[in-house]
């Protein structure tokens, strides 16, 4: 197969634009994609510092290296969510990133912040891990770039993530969610820092490509926890869609964006508040954040000596329930 | 030729040549969901992977993210 552009060999063929390109011209109409997108969307502008939060793999790391190669300013952001060998070699991966560009890289540990790492947090509050990660991680962006002073935080999600998570939406009708869909979540509160996508119109074969044609070390293996997820799941399924179809997948997210959402958006009122405990936005009193922190505390606090044999002065029958329930409490609302 | 799969990891030994297309379709692997590695190179479906090559099928899909 020859290259569309300038008939040498080509790389990778790009089936819903019925082309193929050459490794340097795929690296140009990549990049072209990806800068038109934080333009056509507003996304950030040439002045404003821009966050990465990059994991290690093929999309944030490529998404990194796009917008610096640009030339705009951008500081990394790693969150070690503790998962075994799997959070040293991506974390390793980030640094290397860093390191070869002379980019800065900072790292902030989940286990620091939630009181245990994601397998941990997992085990103490019984959710699924991918939903305890994506919590811990929304809030650990936003709060770091709140306190470091950033505008905006740009994540690599890429056209097979969005259209995966729209599918989910669809499939269960959850407007508040297709509500929530875009590629730009603007600040809607002064606590809340903009959150953006610019590879929402590249597809994860595209990023992977481009990954691979810029020799970025990007860690392969995938999170040991998402194997069985449902997002993967559903982009099996749109995947195969996209071999009968090409281009099923942007139409679906295209379309969606376009047309619908705006339906879904304006029915959608959402009053946002401050946690009383660590002031980041919420909808309710204690944020998400704060009361997965409380559910790790109380499942990883060691078990109470057995009670001495000598009474109490405060061991009165029927209070020994009520100290602990007091002590329990005074925990939860504890600064 | 070799053929490296990855998550979870092993090797398939295929007999004779194929293009890739071949190759992906008798794996029963959708060419949307992996780059083809020969070496330092990405392969395009038409083409054509001789009896003593290595190819890499690496996996493009991540995620579970929420």
């Amino acid at each position: 197969m020859k290259c569309r552009k300038c008939g040498g060999r080509a790389v990778l063929e790009l089936r819903r634009h019925n082309t193929a390109l050459c490794g340097p011209d795929f690296v140009g109409f990549f990049r072209r994609h990806v800068l038109e997108t934080v333009r056509r969307w507003r996304m950030f502008t040439r002045d404003e510092p821009v966050l990465v939060a990059v994991s290690g793999g093929k999309d944030s790391l490529a998404l990194w290296d796009v917008l610096h190669d640009a030339g705009y300013r951008t500081i990394g952001l790693y969150l070690d969510l503790g998962i075994f060998d799997y959070s040293r070699a991506s974390k390793a991966r980030c640094e290397g990133f860093a390191a070869e560009r002379g980019l800065e890289l900072r790292v902030v540990a989940v286990a620091d912040e939630a009181g245990a790492p994601i397998p941990a947090v997992r085990d103490a509050t019984r959710r699924p891990t991918c939903s305890a990660c994506g919590l811990s991680k929304r809030y650990l962006m936003n709060r770091a770039a709140l306190d470091a002073g950033f505008p905006v935080v740009a994540t690599g999600h890429n056209l097979d993530d969005e259209a995966a998570t729209l599918f989910g939406s669809t499939l269960r009708w959850d407007e508040s969610a297709l509500a929530r869909q875009t590629p730009v979540l603007e600040a809607t509160h002064p606590k809340l820092v903009r959150r953006v996508k610019p590879l929402f119109r590249m597809s994860e074969r595209e990023t992977a490509a481009y990954a691979f044609v810029r020799g970025i070390d990007y860690i392969v293996e995938e999170c040991p926890f998402a194997r069985g997820a449902t997002s993967i799941a559903h982009k099996e399924v749109l995947n195969r869609l996209e071999d009968t179809s090409p281009g099923s997948k942007a139409m679906f997210l295209q379309g969606f964006l376009e047309r619908a959402r705006g339906l879904f958006q304006a029915r959608e009122t959402v009053t946002l508040a401050e946690c009383v405990r660590c002031g980041q936005v919420t909808t309710g009193e204690v944020c998400a954040f704060c009361k997965l922190r409380d559910q790790v505390t109380r499942a990883t606090r060691p078990s109470r000596p057995a009670p001495a044999a000598e009474a109490h002065p405060l061991d009165l029958p029927g209070t020994r329930g009520l100290i602990a329930d007091l002590h329990a409490a005074s925990e939860i609302h504890a600064p | 030729m070799k053929v490296i799969l990855r998550n979870p990891g092993r090797e398939v030994e295929i007999r004779g040549r194929r293009r890739v297309r071949e190759l992906l379709a008798e794996l029963h692997v959708l060419p949307e969901t992996v780059l083809v590695i020969r070496g330092r190179d990405l392969l395009t479906i038409d083409e054509v992977v001789a009896e003593d090559d290595v190819v890499e099928l690496r996996p493009v899909i991540s995620g579970g993210g929420a």
